[in-house]
C-alpha cells in the first residue's frame, strides 16, 4: 500500500516548486538546524522573496521555455 | 525482482515497439488508429531512457553519486534546494514544455505524420534529450551557472559573447513567432479575443488576491481564477452571439499585433505580483493539466488518423511551409525534438535543486522524452482531423482564397476531397465564422482536442467550448512567456549595452527600465508587425526562422558538451554529442542558406525581394500588396529576414570555429582542462 500522505505532499511540491516556490517547511528546517538563532521568514515574505527572484530577473534569469 | 524477468520485460517493450513502429511506418491506404504512434513512442521512449540515457549518464558523463551537487554545497532553503527527483522533474518538464511542441508537429503534419514522427522520435533520442541531460550536467558540476557563463569559461569570452548575441536573437524571434500564433488564432474571432481579453482583469484580481488579501495562498488563488476563466469561456459564446458586443472583440490581425505589442510593453514593467506571476501560475497549472486530459482523452478514444502517412507534399511544395523535406522537416519541428532553448533552462534553476548527479538522467533525458510526448500527441491531434480541413485551415489565403468555395476547390484539386459545406459547418461547430487560413498550429491544434474531448464530454454540443478552452489555453500561456520574455530581454539587453554605458545596467532605475523595454519591443514587434501583413501569412516566413535559431543554439550546446568532453579526455565518447551537433549543424546552414539564396521566390528571401523589387521598378503591383508602398514594405522585411538567417548561420559557423580551435588546445595536454567547481566534497552552508 503506498502512502498516501507522501504522495499527496509530493504532488502539492511539484505544483508549488512548478510556479517557482520550493517548499516552505524545508527551508525552516534549514535555517533552524544550520542558522540557529538567526531571523526566519514568515510564509508571506517567503513567498514574496521566492515570487521577486523568480521574475526579478538579472543574470539573463530565463525560467522557462518558449 | 528477478532479472530475468526484468530482461524479458525489456524484451517485451521492444517487440511491442517494433510491432507498433511497423504497423505506423508501413501501413498505406487503411487508416490506422492513433493508439499504434503512442504505443510506439512510449516503447521507445522507455528503451531510449533505459538504454542510451544511463550508458551516457554512467560512461559518458560517468556521473558521481559520491559528489556533493550545488543544492548540497549551498542549501539555502531558497534557490539552492535538494528536491526529490520526482518533484524536480516535474519543475524541469512545466520549464521546457510550452508552446513549441505544440505547433511545430502540426506545421509538419502537412508531409503526413509519418516523417514528424520519425523525426520527433529519432531527434529527441540522439539529439534534444542527450543536449538537455549533457547541459544539466555541465550546469550541475559548476555550481549551477549558465550557458553563457560556461561557453565563456571553457570556450573563452569571444564565444561567450557571440553566444549572448545568438541568444537575444533567438528570444526576438520566438517572442515574434509567439505572439504571431496568437493573433492568427484572434484575427475576427469575438469569442476568443473576449476571453483572452477577460484573462487579465482576471489575473490582477488573483494578483491582489495573493499579496494582500491571501499572501502566498497560491493555491486558491488559482481555483478562483480558473472558475473565473471558465465563466468567461462560457460568456464568450454569448458575447460572440450578440450583435452589441461581438463587433467590440472583433479585430483584424494589424489591431491585434498593435494590442500585443503596446500589451506586452506596459505588462513587462508592471511589478510582477500584479499580471505576470499570477497568469503565470494559471497558466502553468492550465497547461499541464490540459497535457495530461488530452493523453488521457487520446487513450480513451483512440481516435483514427485520417492525414495519410505521407502526402504528395515533401516534394517541398506544400502551402504550409515552404521548401523540401530535408532541411525544412527538421527546421519546423524543433520543440519536441530538439530545442536550443532547452540548454538555457538546463542551466537555469534545475540544477540547482538536484539532489544527486545519479538524477540527471531521469531529469534531464527523461524530462525531453517527455516533451517529445506532447509533440506526438500534438501531430494525433493535427492528424485526427480531415485533411481537407487541416489544409484549409493551414494555407495561406494568397493560395486558397477566401471564401469557403474557392478553399474547397483548391484543396482539391490537391487530392483532399473537402467540400465547402463541410469547411463551413466545421467552422460553425466550433463557433467560428471561418475556419480558413488560421495558420500557427493553435486552432488547428484545438480543432483536433475539440474532436478528442467532445468525444468524451458533450459532444458536438460543447464543440465550441473545447475549441476555444484549447484557444484560451495556448493564448494563455504565450501571453505569459510574451511577458516574461520581453522582460528577460530587456534584462540582456540592459546588460549589453551596459557593457558600453556602464550605468545602463542599473536594473532599478524606471529610465533604463522604459529604454530597454522600449528597445525590446520594438525589435519583436517589428517583426511580428511584418509577420501580419505578409502575404504569406507569417508563420509560413517566420515559424522557419524561429526553427533555424533554435536549432542553431542546440548546436551551440552541443559544440560546448563537445569541448567539454575532449577537455574532460573523454574524447572516446564525443561522437555522443558529435553526431546530433554535426547534424543540426547541416540542417541549420542548409536552411539558412537556402532562405537567403534559394532562387525560389516561395524558399529564399532575396529572390522574393528580387521579384517583387523588379516589379516595382516596371511600377506593377504583385498581389497580395496592394499599394507601391505595401510593396516596398515587402521587399524591406525580405532584407531583414534575409539577414536575420544570414545572422543565424554566421553565429553557427563562428561557435563552430571557436569549438574546434578549443578541442585542439585540449588535445596539446595530456591532463583534463575543463573548469568544473566543487569536486573536494567540501560542504558551504549559506
Amino acid at each position: 500500500m503506498p502512502d498516501l500522505s507522501l504522495l499527496l505532499r509530493r504532488l502539492k511540491q511539484t505544483s508549488l516548486l512548478m510556479v517557482g516556490v520550493p517548499d516552505y517547511d524545508t527551508y525552516v528546517a534549514h535555517r533552524r538546524a544550520n542558522h540557529p538563532g538567526q531571523p526566519v521568514m514568515s510564509y508571506p515574505e517567503f513567498f514574496r522573496e521566492r515570487q521577486n527572484s523568480r521574475y526579478g530577473g538579472g543574470d539573463g534569469k530565463i525560467s522557462r521555455c518558449c | 525482482m528477478n532479472s530475468l524477468a526484468i530482461k524479458m520485460g525489456w524484451v517485451a517493450t521492444a517487440v511491442l515497439g517494433a510491432i507498433a513502429l511497423g504497423i505506423v511506418a508501413l501501413s498505406r491506404g487503411e487508416t490506422i488508429s492513433a493508439i499504434w504512434l503512442v504505443i510506439a513512442a512510449v516503447c521507445i521512449y522507455f528503451l531510449a531512457f533505459r538504454f542510451y540515457g544511463l550508458f551516457i549518464a554512467s560512461k559518458v558523463m560517468q556521473v558521481d553519486a559520491a559528489r556533493a551537487t550545488p543544492a548540497i554545497r549551498y542549501n539555502d532553503g531558497l534557490d539552492y534546494v535538494p528536491t526529490n527527483r520526482y518533484v524536480l522533474f516535474g519543475h524541469h518538464f512545466a520549464a521546457i514544455a510550452g508552446a513549441g511542441p505544440l505547433v511545430g508537429p502540426v506545421l509538419a503534419a502537412q508531409m503526413g505524420y509519418l516523417p514528424g514522427t520519425l523525426w520527433i522520435l529519432a531527434g529527441v533520442v540522439f539529439a534534444g534529450a542527450v543536449q538537455d541531460s549533457m547541459v544539466l550536467f555541465l550546469s550541475t558540476r559548476r555550481d549551477g551557472r549558465s550557458l553563457g557563463d560556461i561557453i565563456r569559461a571553457e570556450m573563452g569570452p569571444v564565444a561567450g559573447a557571440i553566444a549572448l548575441v545568438g541568444v537575444l536573437l533567438i528570444m526576438i524571434i520566438i517572442l515574434a513567432v509567439l505572439a504571431l500564433v496568437v493573433v492568427k488564432a484572434l484575427t475576427a474571432s469575438p469569442w476568443g479575443t473576449f476571453t483572452v481579453f477577460m484573462t487579465i482583469p482576471i489575473a490582477i484580481l488573483m494578483g491582489i488576491y495573493c499579496r494582500f488579501i491571501r499572501p502566498g495562498r497560491i493555491a486558491e488563488m488559482s481555483v478562483i481564477g480558473f472558475v473565473l476563466l471558465m465563466a468567461v469561456l462560457m460568456y464568450g459564446q454569448t458575447v460572440s452571439q450578440s450583435p452589441l458586443l461581438a463587433p467590440l472583440f472583433t479585430f483584424n490581425g494589424e489591431q491585434l499585433a498593435l494590442i500585443l505589442i503596446g500589451y506586452g510593453f506596459v505588462a513587462s514593467v508592471l511589478p510582477v505580483w500584479l499580471l505576470l506571476a499570477p497568469r503565470d501560475y494559471l497558466s502553468t497549472f492550465l497547461k499541464v493539466g490540459t497535457i495530461i486530459a488530452l493523453a488521457i482523452g487520446i487513450l480513451f478514444v483512440m481516435p483514427d488518423l485520417k492525414m495519410p502517412a505521407v502526402t504528395k507534399f515533401i516534394d517541398g511544395t506544400g502551402p504550409v511551409f515552404s521548401g523540401n523535406l530535408f532541411p525544412f522537416l527538421f527546421i519546423t519541428i524543433a520543440c519536441g525534438s530538439v530545442s536550443g532553448f532547452h540548454a538555457l533552462i538546463s542551466s537555469g534553476t534545475t540544477p540547482k535543486m538536484i539532489e544527486n548527479e545519479n538524477q540527471i538522467a531521469l531529469i534531464g533525458y527523461g524530462g525531453m522524452l517527455m516533451e517529445s510526448f506532447v509533440a506526438i500527441m500534438a501531430l494525433v491531434a493535427a492528424s485526427v482531423i480531415e485533411p481537407g480541413v487541416y489544409f484549409a485551415m493551414n494555407s495561406p489565403a494568397g493560395v486558397i482564397g477566401a471564401d469557403a468555395a474557392n478553399a474547397a476547390a483548391v484543396i482539391s484539386s490537391w487530392g483532399f476531397i473537402v467540400t465547402p459545406d463541410l469547411l463551413t459547418q466545421t467552422a460553425k461547430d466550433v463557433g467560428e465564422l471561418s475556419i480558413l487560413s488560421r495558420a500557427g498550429g493553435a486552432p488547428t491544434l484545438a480543432v483536433g482536442m475539440a474532436e478528442i474531448f467532445s468525444n468524451v464530454i458533450g459532444g458536438k454540443l460543447l464543440m465550441g467550448f473545447w475549441y476555444h478552452f484549447a484557444i484560451l489555453f495556448e493564448a494563455l500561456f504565450i501571453l505569459t512567456a510574451v511577458d516574461a520574455g520581453t522582460r528577460a530581454c530587456r534584462f540582456m539587453v540592459q546588460d549589453m549595452i551596459g557593457a558600453v554605458i556602464p550605468s545602463f545596467r542599473a536594473t532599478q532605475s524606471w529610465a533604463n527600465n522604459l529604454i530597454a523595454t522600449a528597445i525590446t519591443v520594438t525589435m519583436w514587434g517589428y517583426i511580428l508587425y511584418t509577420g501580419v501583413v505578409d502575404p504569406l501569412g507569417g508563420i509560413n516566413t517566420l515559424w522557419p526562422l524561429f526553427g533555424i535559431s533554435n536549432q542553431m543554439l542546440a548546436g551551440v550546446a552541443l559544440i560546448l558538451c563537445t569541448v567539454v568532453l575532449f577537455k574532460m579526455k573523454r574524447q572516446r565518447y564525443a561522437w555522443v554529442t558529435i553526431i546530433p551537433a554535426a547534424w543540426l549543424l547541416i540542417c541549420t546552414t542548409t536552411a539558412g542558406l537556402q532562405k537567403v539564396f534559394s532562387g525560389d521566390p516561395a524558399i529564399g528571401f532575396l529572390a522574393h525581394a528580387g521579384k517583387f523589387g523588379a516589379a516595382l521598378a516596371d511600377g506593377k503591383i504583385l498581389a497580395p500588396a496592394k499599394s507601391i508602398e505595401q510593396m516596398q514594405r515587402v521587399v524591406l522585411n525580405d532584407y531583414v529576414d534575409a539577414t536575420l538567417a544570414l545572422l543565424f548561420v554566421l553565429v553557427v559557423v563562428a561557435m563552430l570555429v571557436y569549438g574546434l580551435l578549443a578541442i585542439r588546445k585540449s588535445l596539446t595536454t595530456g591532463r583534463p582542462t575543463a573548469i568544473e567547481l566543487g569536486g573536494s566534497g567540501q560542504v558551504r552552508h549559506a
